[in-house]
């Protein structure tokens, strides 16, 4: 293995957070229950796709800014594995909600409806779907150098579409989502102490085993596009 | 080339995470708030961290065994 410190320290920060987070006690509120622990899971995921994105667009304007294929393959690779991350947001946030937002006195099909005009979940929806629209267009073009260029270029237009998506619009709509005046998780009234001695090294730990798989799947693609690096 | 930066960055972060206070407590009206106290008692809250540190471990393992293999590639082609 190369680099073996900070995968060593991402197996430790992912123990951690399970033990700690299962373990360690949490505010007792009435909606939430012990539901209040997907914070460790859930809200990691989207922290962890965020920051893979970041890197993904970092690495579309230094390709534009150098033409080298190399940086082509780090912005895939990272919008790839931050789309994962994002849909496995998206999976345990939709369970999540099912159980915390649905309203018993209403029917199931209402509260559905009102879950699905959540803006929060319209917004991860879209931005989700900017980066589909990615991989599509990446898959579209059989020419390298176009195929890089023209989807770096996309990428900062899928970045520059998060923000709105995901994080102005849906603070502007009433939303049962929490955090609607602020940052969810990192404002002060949202979680105590406790939660955040595990809350930010689950963070980090999730963010460094998405990055783990992002290094293999581009050394992975460096063996195969080894003809176009070096040629 | 390890990133220096990066490795105090994440040692460090971490114990700052201590920093913060732990002595608020959240007023609950309308009494006591179910918690899974049950499990906490008979302690079968141990059986679900083990399940979960066994799917971890099974898939950090997977991952550490995708690594080498690739090093190996690496070797054979690079």
């Amino acid at each position: 293995m190369r680099n073996s410190w900070w995968k060593i320290a991402c197996i430790i920060l992912l123990v951690y957070t399970i033990v700690a987070g299962f373990l360690v006690s949490v505010p007792a509120l009435r909606q939430l229950q012990e539901t209040i622990r997907n914070l460790y899971f859930h809200v990691c995921m989207w922290f962890a796709m965020m920051i893979l994105f970041s890197v993904s667009v970092v690495n579309s304007i230094k390709y534009l800014r150098s033409t080298k294929y190399l940086f082509d393959i780090h912005a895939a690779q990272y919008a790839r594995v931050g789309i994962v991350f994002g849909l496995l947001g998206y999976a345990t946030g939709s369970i999540w909600a099912s159980y915390t937002w649905a309203d018993p006195n209403n029917p199931a099909f209402a509260s559905f409806g009102t879950i699905l005009r959540e803006p929060k979940l319209i917004g991860a929806g879209m931005a989700l779907l900017i980066y589909f629209a990615y991989f599509v267009l990446r898959s579209s073009i059989t020419d390298i150098d176009k195929r890089a260029r023209v989807s770096a270029v996309y990428n900062i237009f899928a970045y520059a579409m998060l923000f709105p998506s995901i994080w102005i619009v849906p603070r502007l709509l009433p939303s049962l989502h929490p955090g609607q005046e602020g940052n969810p998780a990192l404002n002060y009234n949202d979680i105590d102490g406790r939660m955040r001695m595990v809350f930010y090294p689950a963070v980090i730990g999730w963010t460094l085993l998405g990055v783990w798989i992002t290094t293999l799947k581009i050394r992975l693609r460096k063996i195969a596009d080894k003809n176009i690096l070096h040629g | 080339m390890v990133k220096r930066w990066l490795k105090y960055f994440i040692i460090i972060g971490p114990l700052l995470c201590s920093l913060v206070l732990l002595a608020q407590d959240i007023p609950e009206k309308g009494g006591k708030v179910e918690m899974a106290d049950l499990m906490r008692t008979n302690g079968k809250i141990y059986v679900v961290v083990a399940v979960c540190l066994t799917i971890l471990f099974g898939l950090i393992l997977y991952v550490i065994r995708l690594d080498r293999k690739i090093s190996k590639l690496e070797k054979e082609r690079g």
